[in-house]
């Protein structure tokens, strides 16, 4: 068994098609869905974790590329600048799953990706800005 | 063997590499251990630090004169506003200024992505600033518009002067309300979902000197990474707030003006702060060193978070429209370990300065005495403390027009 936090991006012509139904029916995976919307544009994306036997979901990732969505891991959609981080510890309190800790006694803060459910609420909580997306929310870039 | 010793006396052993220096957080052991009068005589100097948002804070600018001249009217630092109202080309920069076109909380909660903070930020970072400005026009002052680019380098004078800073405690600010709210204490959660409180508590320099014995006019310190000076009482100085048995305040109690060159300081200690749906200001880093002149100095910089109190504020009611009641102290040690019990409930805190800065600069400040390249300077006065009688006012609201109340 695996289980694997990704995005999905739909682009326009494959945006109404009923993608989960397939991963759950025809690949037996479980489908946790974190996140989804669809901008102006017409184009999706889908933040989910998803668990499975391994070969389900390597098979899974082939069928979603052969239907034309892009994948990509949940873990890269938010970036913690620990240049910018001055270590107040503000977001902490407002993270809702400990993806942003605080480290005691050294006292400073840590980002785990792994925890991280890109709820992007610390994007707005930091003072310093220092937690950025790569997801523009309006246009998806 | 009585400790009694001065500044000059410090200042030979620095001279001379001998000085022997810790920093407030290393000498709660060493006084622990050996006691305070042992510890008073084998230790010159305590290094303290703070780094927090202080929103009372911003810089002098001399930008020089164009040809021709202009007589400064409406000025705009990266389209932040900055204050004209002194001599031509003399302006200030204030901490939490806002462009005007920023749409603060029209879109509430308001981001205030950059504000005058940012701009000291990137001065200070040796970044082009762009200056757009008009004047009306005079015989002397002919020129009536200005669009240009400067750098810090490029200017005469930069004075950091910040009317308040190194707040000796503060509020723990909590929400009693049934929603979110967005205040300078950071995002609060609604119904106590959080406690934010906001000061380095056993490394900041006011609770290591808590009646100012050392610390006074002239003290020269760490100030954005560069050299600075004590140059006031800070606005609102509260030598009179309630104390503990140790001295130090239970409340928000005395405040530093405190001034120095920008151009020596690094944007790693003067950074820009967006505090959604509040505002823009400045973090601002400072590390001030205590003399340890004698035993009763050096007593007081052994004080521990856990015999440090903050009052606990409730930002929803109690704050802004000065409501409710007393909802308690709590230490620093409580507040550090990352949970506090308000009212029978688990409480998560969070901190909005930063103490692992704070470390940063006492230690740093610690290096520049060892090193002897950073002398203590004797105060030229002292500053009021608790003896003083100053009480806090509030604004008077009276009635403009009701001339007859006034007599």
């Amino acid at each position: 068994m695996i289980k694997q936090k990704i995005v999905l991006r739909y682009p326009p012509h494959v945006v109404e098609n009923p993608t989960i139904y397939h991963l759950i029916k025809d690949f037996d995976l479980m489908v946790n869905i974190l996140r989804a919307d669809i901008n102006p544009k017409k184009e999706g994306r889908l933040m989910m974790e998803l668990s499975g036997t391994e070969l389900n979901y390597q098979r899974a990732v082939e069928w979603l590329q052969e239907q034309g969505l892009h994948i990509m891991g949940l873990e890269q959609q938010i970036i913690w600048r620990s240049e910018r981080c001055t270590h107040c510890g503000a977001c902490t309190v407002i993270c809702p799953t400990e993806a942003l800790a605080f480290k005691r006694p050294e006292m400073t803060v840590s980002f785990r990706e792994d925890k991280c459910v890109v709820c992007e609420l610390c994007l707005r909580a930091c003072p310093a800005r220092a937690m950025e997306t790569l997801v523009d929310n309006a246009n998806f870039k | 063997m009585k400790v009694n010793r001065s500044i000059e006396e410090i200042n030979e052993k620095i001279k001379n590499g001998k000085a022997v220096v810790f920093t407030a957080e290393e000498i709660i052991d060493l006084v622990e251990e050996k006691g305070a009068a042992e510890a008073a005589a084998s230790v010159d100097v305590v290094t303290t630090g703070t780094f927090g948002p202080m929103c009372s804070s911003g810089v002098f600018l001399n930008v020089g004169h164009p040809c021709p001249r202009i007589k400064l009217n409406e000025v705009y630092l990266n389209s932040v506003p900055a204050y004209a109202g002194i001599a031509a080309v003399d302006l200030y920069l204030g901490a939490t200024a806002l462009p005007p076109s920023d749409p603060a909380n029209r879109n509430y909660p308001g981001d205030f992505i950059y504000g005058g903070g940012h701009v000291i930020e990137d001065l200070a970072a040796g970044k082009e600033i762009r200056l757009e400005a008009t004047a009306y026009g005079t015989d002397c002052y002919p020129l009536k518009k200005i669009d240009t680019r400067f750098r810090l380098s490029e200017i005469n004078e930069a004075t950091l002067y910040n009317p308040r800073n190194a707040y000796q405690n503060y509020n723990v600010a909590i929400n009693l309300g049934p929603k979110t709210i967005y205040t300078y204490m950071g995002v609060l959660k609604m119904n106590m979902g959080n406690a934010n409180y906001s000061s380095a508590g056993q490394l900041s320099p006011l609770f290591n000197d808590p009646l100012m014995k050392t610390i006074g006019i002239g003290t020269r310190i760490f100030l954005g990474g560069g050299i600075g000076y004590v140059a006031w009482q800070g606005t609102q100085h509260n030598p009179s707030a309630e104390r503990a048995e140790n001295e130090t305040p239970v409340n928000p109690g005395s405040t530093l003006a405190l001034v120095g060159d920008l151009k020596q300081m690094k944007p790693r200690w003067l950074r820009g702060l967006s505090f959604l749906g509040y505002g823009a200001t400045m973090q601002v880093g400072l590390g001030i060193p205590i003399p340890i002149l004698n035993e009763n100095i050096i007593s007081h910089c052994a004080v521990r978070d856990e015999d440090l109190m903050a009052p606990i504020v409730d930002y929803h009611r109690g704050y802004p429209y000065k409501e409710g009641g007393d909802l308690g102290l709590v230490s620093y040690a409580e507040l550090k370990s990352g949970s506090i019990t308000v009212q029978g409930q688990n409480v998560p805190t969070a901190s909005l300065s930063s103490y692992a800065g704070a470390r940063e600069i006492a230690s740093e400040l610690k290096d520049w005495i060892n090193s002897g390249q950073f002398m203590l300077s004797v105060p030229s006065a002292a500053l009021p403390s608790k003896e003083a009688g100053i009480t806090l006012n509030s604004m008077p609201q009276r009635d403009p027009d009701d001339v007859e109340a006034e007599q």
